[in-house]
């Protein structure tokens, strides 16, 4: 019997085929992209100002909200932040990466990448919840700063228009340092997939030819590495684009998208204009993964 | 450093090292400052040194009925999410693995799709679709979120496995007479289980602590992540948050590093990942 049934699925492997791709598809394509359509349409709706009830027809005015010049702010403030978390985490991330790939011994090799990936996958809220008692005001980074006479610095620092608050734990400067903490995995891990891939005979060609070893660094290994940023700054961009939970836990009143976002469908019940404010990071990502992958970062996630 | 007789690498100059090391240490240690912090008495702020040393904290934890409730549903939904994430994931690898057919390499896009859209995007779009269609809040809204993230995690691992698989086994089984099922059980499962397993708990360890979509599909239902979420924003239980995030780590902990073994023990190629 069971004989009977292999042999009829092994003489229909396009059956075979669309057992296997239907239920991975039918639920992506129902459940996820159907939400993503879901939340096209919303942005299309409005709300009506008097009642607050949502109107279900088709206009404009809720994508017109989102250029007048509060939202512009939030849209331009989180897209600098993206911008350079992703350039930082890609300067820090690059030494440790270029280590693992290229001068680590295989068993310490092996090590290193599960100390990388381990906090890449552990808890995102709890490494964020660490930072809260790091840059505590009465925390360990001020006892440390306190110790190194660095406390006039730290207060210009905060008092710098923009960028300061009234302790590290509320101000954009701490929101950033763990903004950058948190995603330095996912930028380390694809610089070092990219590395590892540059094979040691070509570095061996170039130093043949008579480069230098900061020539062949510049003009060999980082050209070949840029794919694994890309694909590095993929998740660093995206995810600092649409995160709310740092903003909310150590940011001051100036809003951040993903919070936008959270507040307008939150407590405002304004979700068509949440759903329109979503959009803007949609549009940013899409074109970011069409370009990364024209780079080849695909190969590198 | 050590090194074998066939490596000719080069040593690291000192600045190198130290950059790498520096960086390690920049990674973990704000996971020690949780630990530290979880024996401190004060209630009230986060003042450091630690003003004495106490371990009541953890006693008291174990008392709060909202915690263990939290922490079940939690352990629920990350094993739920889990399996469908298996079962998916496998059957996309398979598929694609297999045969080359139109939109292959569609397949993979889609399936990243939703870790690399910023998560808030995943969850007020479901929030949107569950809205419209009138569904309630759920245990399983809440899975259904999970699921789509998960599911390429264990596709990724999966697909990876099925590469690194020589086909002319899969051949030769069945040229000795074994039949499609048989061929599967002795021979291609075998084969792929660390990758299942490895694949399995990192999404286990990402549905658990997930939760920016989960604040979008989860109505009334306070998960874990949840629970610390609301200690963030506004700070009452300091001393039991501690407690919890250190239960977090430890809970998430093992499962990454078998994982994370698993699939450096298995390739000389690395790098899948994510």
């Amino acid at each position: 019997m069971l004989n009977r049934i292999s042999t009829y699925f092994y003489q229909r492997p396009k059956l075979v085929l669309a057992l296997f791709l239907t239920p991975p598809m039918l639920y992506m394509l129902v459940v996820y992209l159907g939400s993503l359509f879901s939340l096209l349409i919303n942005s299309f709706y409005s709300i009506d100002d008097f009642t607050g009830m949502i109107v279900r027809e088709f206009t404009m005015r809720t994508y017109a909200q989102i250029f007048n010049i509060a939202n512009r702010e939030i849209v331009f403030r989180t897209a600098a932040m993206a911008l350079v978390v992703t350039i930082v985490d890609a300067l820090i991330a690059f030494p440790l990466a270029y280590y693992i790939a290229k001068f680590a011994s295989p068993r310490l090799r092996t090590w290193l990448l599960i100390a990388v990936t381990v906090p890449l996958w552990s808890s995102y809220l709890v490494r964020v919840y660490a930072w809260k008692l790091i840059l505590a005001k009465e925390g360990i980074l001020s006892w440390f700063i306190h110790l190194f006479n660095l406390t006039d610095a730290l207060d210009w620092l905060l008092g710098l228009p923009g960028i300061g608050g009234s302790s590290l734990s509320l101000s954009p400067i701490g929101m950033f340092i763990v903004f950058v903490y948190i995603w330095l995995p996912y930028m380390i891990i694809p610089i070092q997939t990219a590395l590892e891939r540059v094979p040691g005979s070509l570095l061996e060609a170039s130093s043949d030819l008579g480069a230098r070893p900061s020539q062949t660094f510049r003009t060999v290994i980082l050209p070949l590495a840029f794919p694994g940023v890309v694909a590095g700054s993929i998740f660093t961009f995206s995810l600092t684009l649409g995160d709310f939970i740092i903003p909310l836990t150590l940011g001051n009143s100036k809003f951040f998208i993903g919070q936008a976002v959270y507040s307008y469908q939150g407590t405002g019940g304004n979700v068509p204009l949440a759903a329109a404010m979503t959009m803007g990071p949609v549009v940013i990502m899409v074109l970011y993964l069409l370009i990364a992958r024209r780079l080849g970062a695909f190969d590198a996630i | 450093m050590p090194s074998k007789s066939s490596d000719t690498r080069p040593g690291a100059s000192w600045g190198l090292k130290l950059a790498a090391f520096g960086t390690l240490l920049f990674l973990h240690f704000p996971m020690w400052i949780i630990f530290l912090y979880t024996f401190t008495p004060d209630e009230t702020t986060y003042t450091f040194p630690l003003p004495g040393f106490t371990t009541k904290w953890f006693g008291v934890a174990l008392q709060r009925a909202d915690l263990w409730r939290s922490l079940t549903l939690s352990l629920q939904v990350a094993t739920v999410a889990t399996i469908a994430a298996l079962i998916l994931g496998t059957f996309a690898a398979a598929a694609v693995y297999r045969s080359n057919f139109f939109g292959r390499e569609s397949i993979s896009f889609l399936l990243l799709l939703p870790i690399a859209l910023p998560g808030i995007v995943t969850g007020i779009a479901l929030r949107t679709a569950i809205g419209g269609l009138d569904i309630p809040f759920s245990f399983w809204t809440i899975v259904i979120g999970h699921a789509t993230f998960c599911v390429v995690v264990v596709y990724n691992n999966v697909l990876a496995r099925f590469r690194r698989t020589n086909a002319t086994m899969i051949e030769a089984s069945m040229d000795l007479g074994a039949n499609s099922f048989q061929t599967f059980r002795y021979v291609v499962l075998p084969n792929i289980a660390t990758a299942l397993l490895a694949g399995g708990m990192l999404a286990f360890a990402l549905s658990f602590d997930e939760v920016i979509v989960t604040t979008f599909t989860a109505g009334q239902q306070t998960t874990l992540p949840i629970w610390i979420f609301s200690q963030l924003s506004r700070p009452r239980d300091r001393p039991v948050t501690n407690v919890v995030a250190t239960i977090v780590i430890l809970i998430t902990f093992l499962p990454i590093f078998i994982a994370q073994k698993i699939s450096a023990g298995s390739s000389e190629t690395e790098g899948e990942t994510k």
